[in-house]
């Protein structure tokens, strides 16, 4: 299933938080060789996981990690505008409408179907929250798997060679593209839009406390 | 476009005020243009102080700090470190302290719908934007999904201000356009489209979205054409 959580309350889904961050180092540090930071309990973290990110993390069977990203507004500190400034245009890109997406990662063995529900919840913050665009740092080797999905990101820019070459560039999330994007990960676009207002507090026409 | 203008006006005073009294006076404007029972702008420096403008009643205002409902309020707990706008319909409101807050708000006329958009900035400074209204479910649902993204961005806007209220605070350089959002810019003021703008800087048009989006934020203004005027009236841009 996706869950949606804020960093403050992943000690809410201690194994869920302790294979997310696992995976990433797996994904980020071992095989796509990024120079991240791993601590000693075999954790991938950086400062923007400290700055209580929304994540959004498709959750398997057995309560461990299949796939995440990390959310954050672009009002605030963003990868995109402190480290990769120089490839979105030469000043900050910044409003509350567009937000920054970030560590799209798979666990080992998660297959497209993943990246699809992954994509699929994109498409529900921005509905539910008014979001217009994503605006990302991935690995420009994944824009192959990702067109495979049926989504891919946009590169803008991208920095370093080889297996150092990472790429900022915007994600297609449309509405749009949401039943077909639903087909491919495998689920109901009602399935969808009920984890998102589960996670949202949402049974929003059940409770009528404060209708008039 | 009656409320276009008027909005559009309010959000040219917010940017010119300098004072809390200015922010009161956009605050009014802005809810009688939405045409909604309140606007309420609150927020708390990196100092740790309060500040607030809105249309609340005194009366509300004192029987809240009174009683001391900041503990116990739904809205404030489901929006702290939050980033996402929430209708307070999604809250939890199934505790008994709740519903008497509740029962009480709605008797000083805060209304029995509510939105609100918190907001966090730099050093610890966070804010909350709401907007809240007496009307059915539906109605309300209109109104939230018509609005949201305006709201989103006058909240946003406010926030920017106060920010400026800020002891010892460093010039904001975060409103600069781009040479990317000049360029866009520029292509939509001599009345190119967006196909055509993306055309012209072998972009796609989706980029140029996101160039014009993030340039309306930071020019103030709620739609496009607002932001050509803005950015033509700076000088920020040249046809």
């Amino acid at each position: 299933m996706l869950r949606y959580v804020y960093a403050n309350q992943l000690h809410l889904y201690p194994k869920l938080a302790e294979t997310m961050f696992r995976d990433r180092a797996g994904q980020f540090r071992d095989r796509l060789g990024w120079d991240v930071s791993v601590d000693a309990t075999g954790a991938e973290r950086d400062e923007y996981d400290d700055l209580c990110p929304l994540y959004v993390i498709w959750e398997q069977a057995d309560g461990t990690h299949g796939g995440s990203m990390r959310l954050l507004p672009t009002t605030g500190r963003v990868m995109v505008n402190d480290v990769f400034g120089h490839l979105t245009g030469g000043a900050p890109i910044t409003s509350p409408l567009i937000w920054e997406c970030t560590r799209f990662c798979l666990a080992p063995g998660a297959g497209g179907n993943v990246a699809a529900a992954l994509m699929l919840a994109g498409g529900e913050v921005m509905t539910g929250f008014g979001v217009r665009h994503f605006v990302g740092v991935f690995d420009a080797r994944m824009v192959r798997i990702y067109r495979v999905i049926g989504s891919s990101p946009e590169i803008l820019g991208s920095e370093g060679q080889g297996r150092d070459k990472i790429s900022v560039g915007l994600w297609e999330f449309t509405s749009q593209s949401q039943a077909q994007i639903a087909k491919r990960a495998g689920l109901s676009p009602e399935l969808s839009r009920l984890w998102f207002n589960r996670a949202f507090g949402g049974e929003i026409t059940e409770q009528m406390a404060l209708s008039a | 476009m009656a409320i276009q203008s008027t909005t559009n006006q309010a959000l040219e005073d917010l940017d010119a005020t300098s004072t809390l009294e200015g922010l009161q006076d956009v605050i009014t404007t802005l809810r009688d243009a939405f045409g909604i029972d309140h606007m309420v702008y609150h927020w708390v420096d990196s100092a740790g102080d309060q500040y607030g403008c809105g249309t609340y009643s005194d009366a509300w205002r004192d029987h809240y700090i009174a009683q001391n409902y900041l503990r116990l309020d739904p809205v404030i707990s489901g929006c702290y470190q939050r980033f996402h706008p929430v209708d307070w319909k999604r809250l939890d409101w199934s505790s008994k302290s709740a519903r008497v807050f509740q029962a009480e708000a709605i008797k000083f006329g805060v209304g029995n719908q509510g939105y609100s958009i918190p907001i966090r900035g730099p050093k610890g400074q966070f804010a909350l934007f709401t907007v809240s209204h007496t009307c059915d479910d539906e109605e309300w649902l209109k109104f939230t999904e018509t609005h949201s993204r305006d709201l989103i961005l006058i909240a946003h806007f406010f926030n920017r201000k106060a920010l400026e209220f800020e002891p010892n605070r460093i010039p904001d350089q975060s409103r600069a356009l781009s040479p990317r959002e000049v360029d866009a810019m520029t292509l939509l003021a001599m009345g190119c489209s967006r196909a055509q703008a993306a055309a012209k800087l072998s972009i796609s048009e989706h980029t140029v979205r996101v160039y014009i989006e993030s340039a309306r934020f930071k020019l103030g203004a709620l739609n496009t054409t607002q932001a050509v005027a803005r950015a033509m009236s700076r000088g920020l841009i040249v046809i």
